[in-house]
Protein backbone atom coordinates (compact mmCIF):
# COMPACT_ATOMS: atom_id res chain seq x y z
CA UNK A 1 0.00 0.00 0.00
CA UNK A 2 1.44 2.89 -0.92
CA UNK A 3 1.80 5.65 1.94
CA UNK A 4 2.60 8.92 0.49
CA UNK A 5 0.57 11.52 0.93
CA UNK A 6 -1.99 12.27 -2.16
CA UNK A 7 -0.86 15.53 -4.43
CA UNK A 8 -4.38 16.32 -4.94
CA UNK A 9 -4.43 17.31 -2.20
CA UNK A 10 -5.44 20.43 -0.47
CA UNK A 11 -3.82 21.96 2.58
CA UNK A 12 -5.45 22.93 5.51
CA UNK A 13 -4.86 26.25 4.63
CA UNK A 14 -6.56 26.54 1.29
CA UNK A 15 -9.61 24.39 2.77
CA UNK A 16 -10.04 26.96 5.44
CA UNK A 17 -9.93 29.75 3.02
CA UNK A 18 -11.88 28.01 0.95
CA UNK A 19 -14.80 27.41 3.28
CA UNK A 20 -14.47 31.08 4.45
CA UNK A 21 -15.09 31.87 0.30
CA UNK A 22 -17.61 29.23 0.02
CA UNK A 23 -19.60 30.90 2.87
CA UNK A 24 -19.47 34.54 2.02
CA UNK A 25 -20.82 33.56 -1.43
CA UNK A 26 -23.20 31.95 -0.18
CA UNK A 27 -24.38 35.06 2.44
CA UNK A 28 -24.28 37.11 -0.45
CA UNK A 29 -26.73 35.19 -2.59
CA UNK A 30 -28.95 34.58 0.65
CA UNK A 31 -29.09 38.34 1.06
CA UNK A 32 -29.87 39.07 -2.93
CA UNK A 33 -32.91 36.60 -2.45
CA UNK A 34 -34.48 38.33 0.63
CA UNK A 35 -33.96 41.54 -1.16
CA UNK A 36 -35.37 40.70 -4.64
CA UNK A 37 -38.27 39.07 -2.21
CA UNK A 38 -38.94 42.28 -0.56
CA UNK A 39 -38.75 45.10 -3.57
CA UNK A 40 -41.28 42.73 -5.09
CA UNK A 41 -43.15 42.58 -2.16
CA UNK A 42 -42.91 46.37 -1.74
CA UNK A 43 -43.06 47.29 -5.69
CA UNK A 44 -46.55 45.12 -6.18
CA UNK A 45 -47.14 45.03 -10.12
CA UNK A 46 -44.95 47.88 -10.39
CA UNK A 47 -42.10 45.75 -10.80
CA UNK A 48 -42.74 45.20 -14.08
CA UNK A 49 -43.01 48.59 -14.96
CA UNK A 50 -39.50 49.90 -15.73
CA UNK A 51 -40.28 52.96 -17.43
CA UNK A 52 -35.78 54.36 -18.99
CA UNK B 1 -4.57 29.63 -11.18
CA UNK B 2 -3.32 26.35 -12.03
CA UNK B 3 -5.91 23.45 -11.03
CA UNK B 4 -5.48 20.02 -9.93
CA UNK B 5 -6.01 18.97 -13.70
CA UNK B 6 -2.36 20.21 -14.52
CA UNK B 7 -0.84 17.95 -12.11
CA UNK B 8 -1.19 14.71 -14.08
CA UNK B 9 0.77 16.72 -16.66
CA UNK B 10 3.96 17.68 -15.09
CA UNK B 11 6.89 16.22 -16.55
CA UNK B 12 8.76 13.14 -14.44
CA UNK B 13 11.02 14.10 -11.64
CA UNK B 14 9.31 17.16 -10.75
CA UNK B 15 8.74 17.05 -6.55
CA UNK B 16 5.98 16.05 -5.02
CA UNK B 17 5.15 19.32 -3.02
CA UNK B 18 5.80 21.04 -6.34
CA UNK B 19 2.76 18.99 -7.85
CA UNK B 20 0.13 20.62 -4.98
CA UNK B 21 -2.59 22.61 -6.05
CA UNK B 22 -2.21 26.08 -6.56
CA UNK B 23 -5.18 27.00 -5.34
CA UNK B 24 -5.87 30.41 -4.07
CA UNK B 25 -5.57 30.74 -0.18
CA UNK B 26 -7.39 34.31 0.05
CA UNK B 27 -10.70 34.31 2.37
CA UNK B 28 -13.63 36.26 2.43
CA UNK B 29 -11.64 38.77 4.52
CA UNK B 30 -8.91 39.09 1.80
CA UNK B 31 -12.20 40.18 -0.88
CA UNK B 32 -13.50 42.44 1.94
CA UNK B 33 -9.87 44.49 1.91
CA UNK B 34 -10.15 44.69 -1.96
CA UNK B 35 -12.99 46.82 -1.39
CA UNK B 36 -11.67 49.90 0.48
CA UNK B 37 -14.09 49.74 2.82
CA UNK B 38 -12.94 53.01 4.56
CA UNK B 39 -13.52 54.99 1.64
CA UNK B 40 -16.73 52.48 1.08
CA UNK B 41 -18.27 53.73 4.45
CA UNK B 42 -17.67 58.27 3.74
CA UNK B 43 -19.26 57.50 -0.34
CA UNK B 44 -22.28 55.45 1.64
CA UNK B 45 -22.99 58.33 4.07
CA UNK B 46 -22.22 60.91 1.50
CA UNK B 47 -25.01 59.09 -0.64
CA UNK B 48 -27.14 58.40 1.96
CA UNK B 49 -27.18 62.25 2.89
CA UNK B 50 -27.71 63.29 -0.87
CA UNK B 51 -30.81 60.43 -0.63
CA UNK B 52 -32.49 61.88 2.78
CA UNK B 53 -32.12 65.63 1.54
CA UNK B 54 -33.97 65.03 -1.23
CA UNK B 55 -37.83 65.82 -1.87
CA UNK B 56 -39.82 63.25 -2.02
CA UNK B 57 -40.82 59.92 -0.90
CA UNK B 58 -38.65 56.43 -0.83
CA UNK B 59 -39.69 53.17 0.67
CA UNK B 60 -37.19 52.29 3.21
CA UNK B 61 -36.42 48.89 1.36
CA UNK B 62 -35.73 50.66 -1.75
CA UNK B 63 -33.36 53.36 0.07
CA UNK B 64 -31.60 50.50 1.34
CA UNK B 65 -31.13 48.96 -2.10
CA UNK B 66 -30.00 51.86 -3.62
CA UNK B 67 -27.42 52.77 -0.45
CA UNK B 68 -26.09 48.65 -0.86
CA UNK B 69 -25.96 49.29 -4.47
CA UNK B 70 -23.47 52.78 -4.20
CA UNK B 71 -21.44 50.87 -1.72
CA UNK B 72 -21.15 47.65 -4.04
CA UNK B 73 -20.32 49.98 -6.98
CA UNK B 74 -17.85 52.02 -4.68
CA UNK B 75 -16.19 48.29 -3.75
CA UNK B 76 -15.98 47.22 -7.17
CA UNK B 77 -14.01 50.95 -8.34
CA UNK B 78 -11.40 50.12 -5.27
CA UNK B 79 -11.42 46.13 -6.75
CA UNK B 80 -10.68 47.60 -10.27
CA UNK B 81 -8.18 50.17 -8.82
CA UNK B 82 -6.38 47.28 -6.50
CA UNK B 83 -6.14 45.52 -10.09
CA UNK B 84 -4.81 48.09 -12.32
CA UNK B 85 -2.25 49.60 -9.23
CA UNK B 86 -1.12 46.45 -8.28
CA UNK B 87 2.81 47.42 -9.41
CA UNK B 88 3.03 50.56 -7.06
CA UNK B 89 1.17 49.54 -4.48
CA UNK B 90 3.72 46.84 -4.09
CA UNK B 91 6.50 50.07 -4.02
CA UNK B 92 4.07 52.19 -1.54
CA UNK B 93 4.73 51.56 2.12
CA UNK B 94 0.89 52.62 2.73
CA UNK B 95 -0.64 50.22 0.12
CA UNK B 96 1.93 47.44 0.55
CA UNK B 97 -0.53 45.40 2.68
CA UNK B 98 -3.14 45.27 -0.11
CA UNK B 99 -3.96 41.98 -0.91
CA UNK B 100 -2.77 41.59 -4.29
CA UNK B 101 1.02 43.15 -3.09
CA UNK B 102 0.75 40.78 -0.44
CA UNK B 103 0.20 37.67 -3.13
CA UNK B 104 -3.31 36.63 -1.51
CA UNK B 105 -5.52 37.47 -4.57
CA UNK B 106 -4.05 37.13 -8.00
CA UNK B 107 -4.51 39.87 -10.45
CA UNK B 108 -7.23 38.61 -12.07
CA UNK B 109 -9.01 37.48 -9.77
CA UNK B 110 -9.24 40.79 -8.64
CA UNK B 111 -10.31 42.06 -11.84
CA UNK B 112 -13.19 39.40 -12.43
CA UNK B 113 -14.42 40.27 -9.02
CA UNK B 114 -14.65 44.21 -9.66
CA UNK B 115 -16.18 43.91 -12.63
CA UNK B 116 -18.88 41.33 -11.24
CA UNK B 117 -19.73 43.33 -8.60
CA UNK B 118 -20.08 46.71 -11.19
CA UNK B 119 -22.31 44.92 -13.13
CA UNK B 120 -24.20 43.62 -10.06
CA UNK B 121 -24.17 46.96 -8.52
CA UNK B 122 -25.42 48.98 -12.01
CA UNK B 123 -27.91 46.25 -13.18
CA UNK B 124 -29.70 45.96 -9.88
CA UNK B 125 -29.47 49.74 -9.38
CA UNK B 126 -31.64 49.91 -12.40
CA UNK B 127 -33.74 47.14 -12.10
CA UNK B 128 -34.93 47.84 -8.71
CA UNK B 129 -34.82 51.82 -7.93
CA UNK B 130 -33.94 54.26 -11.03
CA UNK B 131 -32.48 53.87 -14.26
CA UNK B 132 -31.06 56.96 -13.60
CA UNK B 133 -29.18 56.74 -10.61
CA UNK B 134 -27.66 53.60 -12.21
CA UNK B 135 -26.41 55.61 -15.33
CA UNK B 136 -24.94 57.62 -12.61
CA UNK B 137 -23.29 54.86 -10.54
CA UNK B 138 -21.99 53.26 -13.66
CA UNK B 139 -20.60 56.66 -14.52
CA UNK B 140 -18.80 57.21 -11.30
CA UNK B 141 -17.29 53.48 -11.64
CA UNK B 142 -15.73 54.29 -15.43
CA UNK B 143 -14.60 57.60 -14.15
CA UNK B 144 -12.64 56.73 -11.04
CA UNK B 145 -11.23 52.94 -12.56
CA UNK B 146 -10.74 54.18 -16.39
CA UNK B 147 -9.61 58.14 -15.97
CA UNK B 148 -8.95 58.40 -12.79
CA UNK B 149 -6.25 55.58 -12.15
CA UNK B 150 -5.76 54.56 -15.63
CA UNK B 151 -4.84 57.54 -17.12
CA UNK B 152 -4.48 60.76 -14.60
CA UNK B 153 -2.95 59.27 -12.15
CA UNK B 154 0.04 58.26 -13.22
CA UNK B 155 0.43 61.08 -15.74
CA UNK B 156 -0.61 64.67 -14.04
CA UNK B 157 -0.35 66.57 -10.79
CA UNK B 158 -3.82 66.82 -11.40
CA UNK B 159 -4.88 63.63 -10.85
CA UNK B 160 -6.64 64.12 -7.85
CA UNK B 161 -8.56 67.32 -8.75
CA UNK B 162 -10.10 66.21 -11.69
CA UNK B 163 -10.57 62.29 -10.15
CA UNK B 164 -11.83 63.47 -7.07
CA UNK B 165 -15.20 64.26 -9.44
CA UNK B 166 -15.66 59.99 -9.18
CA UNK B 167 -15.53 60.35 -5.02
CA UNK B 168 -18.04 63.29 -5.21
CA UNK B 169 -21.01 62.18 -7.16
CA UNK B 170 -22.15 59.58 -4.42
CA UNK B 171 -24.71 62.24 -3.21
CA UNK B 172 -25.82 63.04 -6.47
CA UNK B 173 -26.60 59.27 -7.19
CA UNK B 174 -28.53 58.77 -3.80
CA UNK B 175 -30.65 62.07 -4.86
CA UNK B 176 -31.07 60.75 -8.22
CA UNK B 177 -32.61 57.53 -6.79
CA UNK B 178 -35.31 59.27 -5.11
CA UNK B 179 -36.26 62.04 -7.81
CA UNK B 180 -34.97 60.53 -10.72
CA UNK B 181 -33.53 64.36 -11.94
CA UNK B 182 -30.72 65.96 -11.16
CA UNK B 183 -31.13 69.45 -9.61
CA UNK B 184 -28.66 72.57 -8.23
CA UNK B 185 -28.62 71.01 -4.58
CA UNK B 186 -27.10 67.78 -5.32
CA UNK B 187 -24.63 69.42 -7.48
CA UNK B 188 -23.35 71.94 -4.96
CA UNK B 189 -23.15 68.21 -2.73
CA UNK B 190 -20.55 67.24 -5.42
CA UNK B 191 -19.16 70.69 -5.46
CA UNK B 192 -18.34 70.38 -1.95
CA UNK B 193 -16.72 66.93 -1.95
CA UNK B 194 -14.94 68.26 -5.35
CA UNK B 195 -13.11 71.05 -3.91
CA UNK B 196 -13.13 68.98 -0.14
CA UNK B 197 -11.17 66.51 -2.22
CA UNK B 198 -7.58 68.24 -3.05
CA UNK B 199 -6.57 69.41 0.10
CA UNK B 200 -7.32 66.34 1.58
CA UNK B 201 -5.28 63.97 -0.25
CA UNK B 202 -2.65 66.67 -0.92
CA UNK B 203 -2.33 67.02 2.91
CA UNK B 204 -1.56 63.20 2.80
CA UNK B 205 0.49 63.34 -0.37
CA UNK B 206 2.91 65.71 2.04
CA UNK B 207 3.44 63.18 4.37
CA UNK B 208 3.74 60.11 1.71
CA UNK B 209 5.85 62.30 -0.76
CA UNK B 210 8.87 59.69 -0.92
CA UNK B 211 6.17 56.90 -1.44
CA UNK B 212 4.98 58.21 -4.03
CA UNK B 213 8.23 59.86 -5.64
CA UNK B 214 9.28 55.65 -5.19
CA UNK B 215 6.50 54.52 -7.09
CA UNK B 216 6.69 57.22 -10.24
CA UNK B 217 2.99 58.96 -9.30
CA UNK B 218 3.37 62.46 -10.08
CA UNK B 219 1.48 63.64 -7.28
CA UNK B 220 1.66 67.51 -6.48
CA UNK B 221 4.54 67.46 -3.89
CA UNK B 222 6.50 65.03 -5.89
CA UNK B 223 6.48 67.12 -9.19
CA UNK B 224 6.11 70.68 -8.02
CA UNK B 225 7.35 70.50 -4.40
CA UNK B 226 6.03 70.84 -0.95
CA UNK B 227 6.41 74.56 -0.95
CA UNK B 228 3.63 74.69 -4.05
CA UNK B 229 1.92 72.35 -2.81
CA UNK B 230 1.10 73.99 0.75
CA UNK B 231 0.14 77.32 -1.05
CA UNK B 232 -2.69 74.84 -3.21
CA UNK B 233 -3.88 73.66 0.26
CA UNK B 234 -4.29 77.56 1.13
CA UNK B 235 -6.13 77.72 -1.85
CA UNK B 236 -8.87 75.12 -1.92
CA UNK B 237 -9.28 75.65 1.63
CA UNK B 238 -9.96 79.09 1.29
CA UNK B 239 -12.35 78.27 -1.57
CA UNK B 240 -13.70 75.62 0.73
CA UNK B 241 -15.46 77.51 3.01
CA UNK B 242 -17.93 79.38 0.17
CA UNK B 243 -18.67 76.27 -1.01
CA UNK B 244 -19.08 74.00 2.14
CA UNK B 245 -21.52 77.25 2.99
CA UNK B 246 -23.35 77.37 -0.27
CA UNK B 247 -26.21 74.92 0.63
CA UNK B 248 -27.38 77.33 3.29
CA UNK B 249 -26.76 80.60 0.71
CA UNK B 250 -29.10 78.84 -1.71
CA UNK B 251 -31.23 78.19 0.56
CA UNK B 252 -31.53 74.30 0.35
CA UNK B 253 -29.96 74.33 4.55
CA UNK B 254 -31.07 75.63 7.71
CA UNK B 255 -29.19 78.38 9.93
CA UNK B 256 -27.23 75.75 11.75
CA UNK B 257 -25.99 74.03 8.97
CA UNK B 258 -25.04 77.81 7.91
CA UNK B 259 -22.81 78.26 10.85
CA UNK B 260 -21.51 74.52 11.18
CA UNK B 261 -19.68 75.34 7.27
CA UNK B 262 -18.68 78.56 8.64
CA UNK B 263 -16.84 77.55 11.46
CA UNK B 264 -16.01 74.16 10.27
CA UNK B 265 -14.32 75.72 7.66
CA UNK B 266 -12.36 78.40 9.25
CA UNK B 267 -10.79 75.71 11.24
CA UNK B 268 -10.18 74.01 7.99
CA UNK B 269 -8.41 76.93 6.90
CA UNK B 270 -6.71 77.52 10.29
CA UNK B 271 -5.17 73.32 9.82
CA UNK B 272 -4.27 74.33 5.94
CA UNK B 273 -2.54 77.98 7.65
CA UNK B 274 -0.13 75.83 10.04
CA UNK B 275 0.59 73.44 6.95
CA UNK B 276 1.74 76.18 5.10
CA UNK B 277 3.48 77.98 8.00
CA UNK B 278 5.07 74.85 9.33
CA UNK B 279 7.82 73.53 6.60
CA UNK B 280 10.62 71.58 8.39
CA UNK B 281 10.54 68.47 10.20
CA UNK B 282 8.28 67.02 12.44
CA UNK B 283 6.37 70.06 13.10
CA UNK B 284 5.43 69.67 9.25
CA UNK B 285 4.74 66.31 9.37
CA UNK B 286 2.58 66.63 12.17
CA UNK B 287 0.66 69.82 10.99
CA UNK B 288 0.01 67.58 7.66
CA UNK B 289 -0.80 64.78 9.68
CA UNK B 290 -3.47 67.09 11.85
CA UNK B 291 -4.87 68.82 8.27
CA UNK B 292 -5.88 65.60 6.93
CA UNK B 293 -7.10 63.96 9.67
CA UNK B 294 -9.22 67.24 10.62
CA UNK B 295 -10.12 67.73 6.85
CA UNK B 296 -12.08 63.77 7.25
CA UNK B 297 -14.15 64.98 10.55
CA UNK B 298 -14.83 68.44 8.17
CA UNK B 299 -16.67 66.37 5.54
CA UNK B 300 -17.93 63.91 8.14
CA UNK B 301 -19.69 66.50 10.43
CA UNK B 302 -21.23 69.00 7.53
CA UNK B 303 -23.00 65.93 5.76
CA UNK B 304 -24.01 65.21 9.58
CA UNK B 305 -25.74 68.35 9.74
CA UNK B 306 -27.39 68.04 6.39
CA UNK B 307 -28.49 64.43 7.52
CA UNK B 308 -29.73 65.64 10.78
CA UNK B 309 -31.69 68.80 9.36
CA UNK B 310 -32.83 66.68 6.67
CA UNK B 311 -34.34 63.93 9.11
CA UNK B 312 -36.16 66.33 11.02
CA UNK B 313 -37.41 68.31 7.96
CA UNK B 314 -38.82 64.74 6.74
CA UNK B 315 -40.26 64.23 10.49
CA UNK B 316 -41.63 67.96 10.99
CA UNK B 317 -43.21 68.18 7.11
Amino acid sequence: MDNKPDPTELTEEQKRSRRSRSIAIAMVLGVLVVLFYFVTLVKGPAVLNRPL
Amino acid sequence: MSMIGDIARLPAGVPETAARPQVSVATAEDYVALLKPRVMSLVVFTALVGLMAAPGPIHPVLAFTALLCIAVGAGASGALNMWYDADIDALMTRTAGRPIPRRRIAPGEALGFGITLAGFAVVVLGLLVSWLAAALLAFTILFYVVVYTMWLKRSTPQNIVIGGAAGALPPVIGWAAVTGSITLEPLLLFLIIFVWTPPHFWALALIRTEDYARAGVPMLPVVAGAAATRRQIMIYSLLLIPVGASPWLFGYAGLVYGLTALVAGALMLAFAWRVWTRTEGKAATTAARQMFIYSILYLFGLFAVLLVESIAGRVVG
